[in-house]
């Protein structure tokens, strides 16, 4: 290395060896000297101007896009401030069957779902209600939450299990979010649990089972279209046999949103799989000894031993797939184009839809209403499961 | 060998190890054969394709290179720039990332910050009225100049006497790290006004100064646990010598962490190359990646999936490379960051 004159860079304003460097004052050492002093700043101001040039600021834009009208005109655009206008027309407008769906009439079947569920929430909300001291921030917070998903699940109930009730894009992107992320925990942790077994071999099944994450997902999207095409697909004899024959499953509703979880669940088993994979190796192993000298069987030691192990870092990947499953996006634009109809639109792919047709407004009404339900989603999810699971220890 | 892997206390007993690989297996089909389907589709002709299933080269279908020959050649041009332009927007990106993501990581992890929380709101302050003097027909290089000229004045005259909340590194790194949260949808129509305004749509630049924005958080979310390894003692001993802080960051504390470096940087190359949402609005033709090459096939010339295969493997390839060389690596980022969320 070249390197630079040996220079002294001190500390502390009255350090003896600062004073000759001081006494001209652009030397080079004198420079060398200020910005050895405005390190920190230096170092941090870059990374902080990128994220709030490129992300705050564009994120208050947005607010603000979301409660006007967007025009461009000749060499420029317009907006005008509109008030919740756009948000009116997503929640009781026109692009209401689109964002919402269509409620239909729920019969026997719908109200009993409704019910049921309804119920196990209801129950988990009070005993975890129950379980801490009971203040009035607690129980404020559980009842936005209880309201909060009650609503959700009658809106969930009427559009998806009632006749003539059609789910919006808001409905779909739950969907894709609670299934997915759900299959995606429970495949991914029992791989996970047969890999750390001792087996000869398991370093192979590493490797493979990692891949799909790191593959583009636009390429992930056109390979399910191939493989699930009905007529030219390696599954198309399966298919013909069940008399499927020329009925891709992309053009019923429901089978296209099979198709775009089942390519989800391929492309982020993985990362459940990985992270959950080195939680269980990295799990201390006398307990487990202990226990089988006391004759604990396999499940008895899995369920008392291993899982509250890694129920820290399990929550952990379930809080981060939940997050990213929300911004759900090439999958359903390149494997099914969000169709048939809207069927399979997220709420990212209703705001890019709506971005071409120029309504940037409407658009970022959608975004924001995606951006609320991530947060609040997220902070329901640390405050009532994550800290219990990752205090527990 | 046999012997130990049924005795020792986490070996599954011999049906217990059938049943293991049963299921380990039909995942392992389950992870390939879409593989295997693309590599074969991009051998077949349109015929073997068009005339129902074939699954197995020289017994059902004759291979061909006949997509190759056409995406490579016939096609090179426009094959070759959206490649190109992956490549050059993924590894500018990647590497400016790194450098951003690196400094921050490291000053946030050695130096003490405590801001004002009202410093923060006046900036951005003054960056909003700096926006609404440019919408408003201000020329935006007197703009900023007179947004960060009152900025300074503010804070020398007034902040520094102002109390309130103060922001300290776990406040800055938390924050840094949350932005990963952000729905890209939501901050991507003024990004794309921006560069629409300055003139940029479509040029790689746009795409890289989004990327380094989208993938900071990671970055120092995955540098922060390499950075904490590194003992304080070396740092000091150099400063001793008389280093500075500069000196120390690049000739110590960097190559010491060289392996996390790697690693963040091929993970955040992945991310970058993999990239579609941000670049379907920022960039169409010129600055086409090749997501977007793929993503528009069907639209241009319908499902003519002999060419899509080939297309999608040139993409998937080096990414898979990738996969198997950072394998290790990304289990342990993962978790470490995971761990403590």
């Amino acid at each position: 290395m070249r390197g630079l004159p040996p220079v002294t860079t001190p500390q502390r304003r009255g350090d003896a060896v600062a004073a000759p460097a001081r006494r001209i004052p652009w030397s080079r050492a004198a420079l060398v000297s200020w910005a050895d002093r405005q390190a920190g700043a230096v170092l941090v101001l870059p990374a902080i101007l990128v994220i709030l040039v490129l992300s705050i600021f564009p994120l208050l834009f947005s607010l603000y896009l979301s409660l006007s009208r967007f025009q461009p005109v000749s060499g420029g655009f317009r907006i005008h401030f509109v008030g919740l206008l756009n948000y009116r027309k997503l929640f009781l407008g026109s692009e209401r069957e689109h964002f919402l769906g269509r409620l239909g009439e729920s019969g026997l079947i719908g109200w009993l779902a409704f019910v049921v569920l309804a119920a196990i929430g209801l129950v988990l909300l009070w005993r975890s209600l129950r379980t801490g001291p009971l203040n009035i921030f607690r129980l404020a917070g559980h009842s936005v939450v209880a309201l909060a998903s009650l609503l959700a699940l009658w809106l969930a109930v009427r559009t998806i299990v009632a006749s003539g009730g059609r789910p919006g894009t808001l409905v779909v992107t739950w969907v894709y979010v609670f299934g997915g992320v759900a299959l995606q925990f429970l495949v991914g942790l029992l791989l996970a649990s047969l890999c750390a077994q001792q087996l000869p071999g398991r370093r192979f099944f590493r490797v493979v089972f990692l891949l799909p994450m790191m593959i583009t997902p636009v390429g992930v999207a056109y390979t399910f279209r191939m493989l699930t095409d009905t007529g030219k697909g390696p599954f198309a004899p399966i298919a013909h046999w069940l008399g499927y024959a020329n009925v891709s499953w992309v053009n019923d509703p429901w089978g296209a949103r099979v198709a775009v979880m089942i390519g989800d669940l391929w492309q982020w088993t993985p990362f459940m799989f990985i992270v959950l994979l080195a939680a269980l190796e990295s799990q201390s192993p006398e307990p487990i000894e202990a226990a089988i000298v006391d004759g604990a069987n396999r499940w008895q030691i899995f369920w008392h031993i291993t899982v509250p192990q890694i129920a820290p870092v399990a929550s952990t990947v379930i809080l981060i797939r939940l997050i990213e499953a929300f911004k759900i996006f090439d999958m359903p634009n390149v494997l099914t184009g969000g169709g048939p109809g809207t069927a399979t639109e997220s709420l990212t792919l209703h705001a890019y839809v709506l971005w071409r047709s120029l309504d940037y407004g409407t658009s970022a009404a959608v975004a924001y209403s995606l951006l609320f339900v991530v947060t609040f989603v997220g902070i329901a999810y640390v405050r009532l499961v994550h800290r219990r699971l990752t205090e527990a220890l | 060998m046999a012997l130990r892997w049924r005795t020792s206390p986490t070996g599954p007993s011999p049906l217990g190890a059938i049943l293991s690989y049963a299921i380990l297996g039909f995942w392992t089909f389950v992870v390939l054969f879409p593989l295997y389907w693309l590599v074969i589709t991009a051998f077949k002709l349109p015929v073997h394709v068009n005339e129902g299933p074939t699954y197995i080269p020289f017994v059902d279908f004759a291979p061909s290179l006949h997509a190759w020959r056409y995406i490579l050649i016939d096609l090179g041009n426009d094959t070759l720039r959206p490649y190109l332009n992956t490549v050059i927007v993924g590894v500018t990106s990647s590497i400016l990332t790194l450098i951003f993501g690196a400094a921050a990581t490291y000053g946030l992890s050695r130096f003490t910050y405590r801001v004002r929380l009202a410093t923060v709101l006046v900036f951005l302050g003054f960056v909003v009225l700096a926006a609404l003097g440019i919408q408003l027909g201000a020329p935006w290089q007197l703009a900023v100049a007179g947004g960060l000229g009152a900025f300074a004045l503010a804070r020398g005259a007034v902040l520094r006497r102002v109390g309130g909340p103060r922001l300290g590194n776990a406040d800055i790194a938390f924050w840094m790290i949350s932005q990963r949260m952000l729905p890209p949808v939501a901050i991507v129509i003024p990004i794309y006004i921006l560069f629409q305004r300055l003139g940029m749509l479509d040029t790689r630049t746009a795409l890289v100064v989004a990327y380094i924005a989208a993938n900071l958080p990671i970055a120092v979310w995955l540098l922060r646990d390499y950075f904490r390894t590194i003992p304080l003692e070396l740092e000091e001993s150099a400063a001793i010598d008389g280093a500075n802080r500069y000196q120390i960051l690049w000739r110590i504390v960097l190559p010491l962490s060289l392996p996390g470096l790697v690693a963040t940087f091929l993970f955040i190359f992945v991310l970058a190359w993999n990239e579609y949402l941000l670049a379907l609005f920022l960039s169409s033709a010129k600055a086409q990646t090749m997501p977007l090459l793929v993503a528009a096939q069907n639209a241009t010339r319908g499902p003519q999936w002999w060419y899509m295969s080939v297309l999608i493997l040139l993409m998937i390839g080096p990414v898979i490379v990738l996969a198997i060389v950072l394998e290790r690596y990304i289990a342990r980022g993962l978790l470490l960051g995971a761990v403590r969320g």
